[in-house]
């Protein structure tokens, strides 16, 4: 499409057709992640086990195709993954945007990667990041016992 | 009528850029004559207006006052008195609220507010009622944004003490019958406070005609800079008010414990004035009545259907407001099926042409209607058929660009 070549293959069809926008049945951290800019709103849910491997995760929510899709994407490459690895990647990929990413650890990052071009939209950047700042402050929470309950917390990209 | 390239000449924003600026509601282009006379401004009559005796602060002054009367003309008030300036219409109609209404309102009271309104003909009523002990109802409205004489005959109540309403929203871009409301008011003993942000840039208003208490607007969605607003209010009001911002210039004296206020509008004018915004609303209003609304709005008719017409043909659009250009004033705004609207900005951006996106602070609306955010096109007289086909030839392909099949 000429219109726009940002928005390619790979983007839209995280946003059309996401793997992971659902409920999960049992998630042990949840957390809301609000971009009060565009008015994207996630809800991200994870399952982490006691040694702190993600074993499943789950978003779900409104907002704009690259914060969606982003999310996405993010939990492709985080799910199966030790939490450490996990914030590791998102370092990548906030460094990635800040254009300090080196072209080896984009290539970590996998489809995530093809948001790479969103530096050049600074307005775009929070609804990029919106998913994986989210994930980096969920991870570090106290697991819940009593899965189904919603803190009621939120971060902000603000 | 109007030759567009002969105007666009008038604007020098135009010779600097081949952006397809369509975000006029939220803020107008200045023609050179404007941003001449501000400059003139500087360059001849600069010095601080009414505080020295010297001939040019008198100049200061007299500029100053001028685009008073430039603006009673304007707007058909009765006398400069009943004219205001402030920084925008945001701060008229925070004036009001901290002003008039706690003069006006008691426990119990209801502020009758329209669910179109922006969030500035919006919060300070509610700030207003929450200081006072009265609540706020809003007058809710559908999809095609129509306020009709029924629906505020049956919102007032015997305890509505203000109705707050814009003339013209600025998502439906609709007109509403002012006159006839304000009569309802009145009948009722509600005071009427109209939002003209969006509409004296565009239409005849003239404030006896429709016998509104108070009426806001902005200079800078009129060909004018930033920095200068315009309160209108009755004299009788005004006059019984208590300053809203108190300092230099809106005492006539002051003793150690006392003070009296000056005279009727510098009463609401505390500090240093806007002279040069003065100035250029003034030029601005010149240039907009050198062309004339007829022409104006006729144009901007045309624009809106052009992009009606457009938008007509492409699939999974959906314009808010009536179906009629005329009823329009120069505001499209849409939404598309699947598509966040701000990712159909960012394709506009990204095609060079500026629309906004978002709930162009007129949240409850957008919960009122259960739509999340919507995208928006506003025209100005100055914009071009061309302009409105690039906007047109981008709209019917952003679904496709989302990878959509259709
Ligand atoms: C209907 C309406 N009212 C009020 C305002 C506020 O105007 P300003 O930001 O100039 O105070 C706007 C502009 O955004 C508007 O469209």
């Amino acid at each position: 499409m000429a219109i726009n070549a940002f928005y390619n293959e790979i983007l839209t069809d995280h946003n059309l057709h996401p793997m992971h926008k659902y409920n999960l049945k049992d998630p042990n951290l949840i957390l809301e992640g609000l971009n009060p800019s565009c008015g994207d709103d996630i809800v991200l849910q994870l399952k982490m086990d006691d040694n702190g491997v993600i074993v499943d995760g789950s978003y779900n929510g409104d907002g704009c195709a690259v914060s969606m899709a982003s999310a996405d994407m993010m939990l492709d490459l985080v799910i199966g993954k030790h939490k450490d690895e996990a914030k590791r990647l998102a370092d990548i990929f906030v460094r990635m945007i800040k254009k300090e990413a080196t072209e080896e650890e984009i290539e970590e990052l996998e489809e995530a990667g093809s948001l790479r071009d969103i530096s050049h939209m600074p307005s775009r950047v929070k609804c990029a990041v919106l998913g994986w700042h989210t994930m980096e402050e969920l991870v570090d929470k106290e697991p819940i016992k009593n899965p189904g309950e919603h803190s009621g917390e939120a971060v902000s990209t603000e | 009528m109007i030759d567009v390239n002969k105007v666009r000449a008038d604007f020098p924003f135009f010779a600097a850029t081949d952006l397809a600026y369509l975000d006029n509601s939220a803020t107008s282009q200045n023609p050179k004559c404007v941003m001449d006379a501000e400059w003139q401004f500087y360059v001849d009559s600069n010095a601080n207006p009414f505080r020295g005796i010297y001939e040019l602060s008198e100049r200061a002054t007299s500029a100053y006052e001028h685009g008073r009367e430039t603006v009673k003309d304007f707007i058909h008030a009765k006398s400069t008195k009943e004219i205001v300036f402030t920084r925008n219409a945001s701060e008229s109609l925070n004036l009001i609220a901290y002003s008039f209404a706690p003069m006006v309102l008691e426990e119990g009271d209801e502020i009758l507010v329209s669910i179109l309104e922006h969030h500035s003909n919006m919060l300070p009523w509610r700030m207003a009622a929450e200081k006072a002990g009265a609540t706020v109802k809003y007058l809710e409205v559908d999809i095609t944004g129509e306020v009709s004489a029924e629906m505020v005959a049956e919102a007032l109540t015997p305890k509505t003490k203000i109705f707050a309403i814009t003339q013209v929203s600025n998502i439906m871009g609709r007109e509403n019958d002012i006159k006839t409301f304000a009569k309802l008011c009145h009948d009722n003993g509600t005071y009427i406070v109209c939002d003209g942000a969006q509409s004296v840039p565009h239409m005849p208003v003239d404030v006896q005609d429709l016998d509104v208490d108070f009426l806001a607007f902005s200079g800078h969605k009129m060909l004018s800079p930033m920095g200068i607003g315009v309160l209108y209010g009755k004299e009788e009001h005004l006059a019984a008010m208590p300053p809203f911002l108190t300092g230099g210039e809106m005492i006539s004296t002051v003793s150690y414990d006392s003070m009296t206020y000056s005279e009727l509008p510098h009463k609401f004018e505390a500090g240093t004035v806007n002279a040069s915004g003065s100035v250029a609303l003034e030029a601005a209003i010149k240039y907009i009545q050198s062309i004339g609304f007829e022409d104006i709005q006729a144009r901007e008719t045309m624009l809106c259907k052009r992009m009606l017409d457009g938008i007509k043909d492409i699939p999974h659009v959906t314009v808010l407001g009536s179906d009629k250009p005329e009823e329009h004033h120069g505001i499209i705004t849409f939404k598309i099926d699947g598509v966040h609207p701000h990712d159909i900005s960012a394709i506009f951006a990204d095609n060079n042409v500026a629309v906004r996106a978002g709930h162009h602070c007129a949240q409850p609306l957008h919960i009122c209607l259960g739509i999340p955010s919507t995208t928006r096109a506003s025209v100005m007289f100055y914009n071009t058929e061309e302009e409105v086909d690039r906007f047109l030839d981008i709209l019917s392909q952003i679904r496709g660009a989302m990878g959509y099949g259709d």
